[in-house]
């Protein structure tokens, strides 16, 4: 029963996390301007590392831990580089 | 003695902030992890003389845990108050602007800290510092009352930081 | 697959699917935010709902069935949340200012301008430091 309800409440987690990162896709496809892309990437880099985080838990694997920091990292690095092109227009100065 | 040991560790808190990030990332705590991770560290560290890191000082522990808290009860209760905008119909009735505001602040971790602080909390983005003037320009999401904004960062959170920073 | 998870008592069951359901929950209304709000200095409060409190929940529920089950280390969830704490405001404030930088050299209204003309470089916002070709529009 209990377990019933844990499973089903990861899977509802889950769906809600891929409607959130879908409507943040959104953004990064409209716009409408180059900022507002950066700001819908960086959301959806977020909100992969939590749906990786609860795949973590689910199948109770230490290796979508690891993901999830690597993308954590990764999605920093990135957005911060990409705020940096929209100021200079250039990555390294 | 002590030149040998300010020049191997020039930033003792940083050295060992990464031998534990690199013990946590192993999940060991083996002579061998110890011994490659305290090597990596001491190297690293030792590598951030080039950059040439302002100096500071970091005082009282138990002034950082008391705003630790007040920091986490107003990333819940702006998080419960920026839910709430979001969600209302329409949108209607909702100011939201920049704001300046002059500060005291002037230590530079103190205002890094600062910044954090404001930018983690939902409703309240960091945008800009002038040096010169010192005063910082936010982004604010519910702009009603700029006094109660201006009460809030400098009353909650600027005069803990300088408790901390100077 | 699922037996892992079958061992895990109610009292700890229930305050995780609690906490993931909230962290869930607020995430989503952040991106929600992102797509309803008008402007861009707006959206960008929207994800702070699910950077901060949203990840937060999660990671609390992972650390609480992993401790209770005492099949791994909670090390780290520790290490996600010291990196997102770090990180998730550097973010959003380079992104602000660069929307800024944008802005301004597109002699936009919706900001305000500089502190003063003859000394911008001092100010610490990137205004005299202009680009290549100034604000190109993406």
């Amino acid at each position: 029963m209990i377990l019933t309800l844990l499973m089903g409440t990861i899977f509802l987690t889950q769906i809600m996390l891929v409607v959130a990162m879908a409507f943040a896709t959104f953004r990064v496809l409209r716009g409408p301007r180059a900022q507002d892309r950066v700001l819908g990437l960086d959301t959806l880099y977020v909100t992969a590392t939590m749906l990786l985080l609860t795949f973590g838990i689910r199948n109770g694997s230490i290796l979508y831990f690891e993901a999830a920091l690597i993308i954590a990292l990764l999605g920093f690095v990135s957005t911060a580089a990409l705020a940096k092109f929209l100021m200079r227009g250039e990555v390294i100065e | 003695m002590r030149r040998l040991m300010r020049r191997l560790l020039p930033y003792p808190m940083m050295t060992a902030t990464l031998l534990g990030v690199w013990l946590l990332l192993n999940e060991s705590v083996a002579p061998g992890t110890i011994i490659l991770g305290g090597v990596l560290s001491v190297a690293t560290a030792a590598t951030l003389c080039v950059l040439d890191l302002p100096g500071g000082r970091f005082r009282r522990p138990q002034a950082a845990l008391s705003l630790l808290g007040v920091v986490l009860v107003d990333i819940l209760r702006s998080n419960w108050a920026v839910a709430k905008i979001i969600l209302r119909p329409g949108g209607g009735g909702r100011v939201s602007g920049f704001l300046r505001i002059p500060l005291d602040l002037r230590a530079p971790y103190g205002l890094a800290t600062l910044a954090c602080i404001v930018t983690a909390t939902p409703g309240t983005v960091w945008v800009a510092y002038d040096r010169r003037r010192n005063t910082i320009l936010l982004h604010i999401l519910d702009l009603v009352d700029e006094q109660e904004w201006i009460d809030t960062i400098k009353g909650r959170y600027e005069t803990r930081l300088m408790e901390l920073f100077e | 697959m699922n037996n892992h998870l079958a061992d895990l008592p109610a009292w700890a069951a229930i305050p995780a699917a609690l906490l993931l359901l909230a962290g869930a929950v607020l995430t989503l209304i952040g991106t929600v935010g992102l797509l309803r709000f008008g402007s861009f200095y707006q959206r960008v409060h929207a994800p702070t709902l699910g950077s901060t409190l949203g990840i937060g929940c999660i990671l609390l529920a992972s650390m609480l069935v992993f401790s209770v089950l005492e099949s791994r280390a909670i090390l780290h969830e520790v290490l996600i949340t010291a990196l997102m704490v770090v990180t998730t405001p550097i973010t959003l404030m380079l992104l602000a200012r660069a929307a800024l930088y944008r802005d301004r050299s597109e002699g936009s209204d919706e900001v305000p301008p500089p502190p003063s003309g003859q000394d911008a470089r001092a100010s610490g916002t990137p205004q005299s430091q202009s680009g290549p070709d100034g604000g190109q529009a993406v």
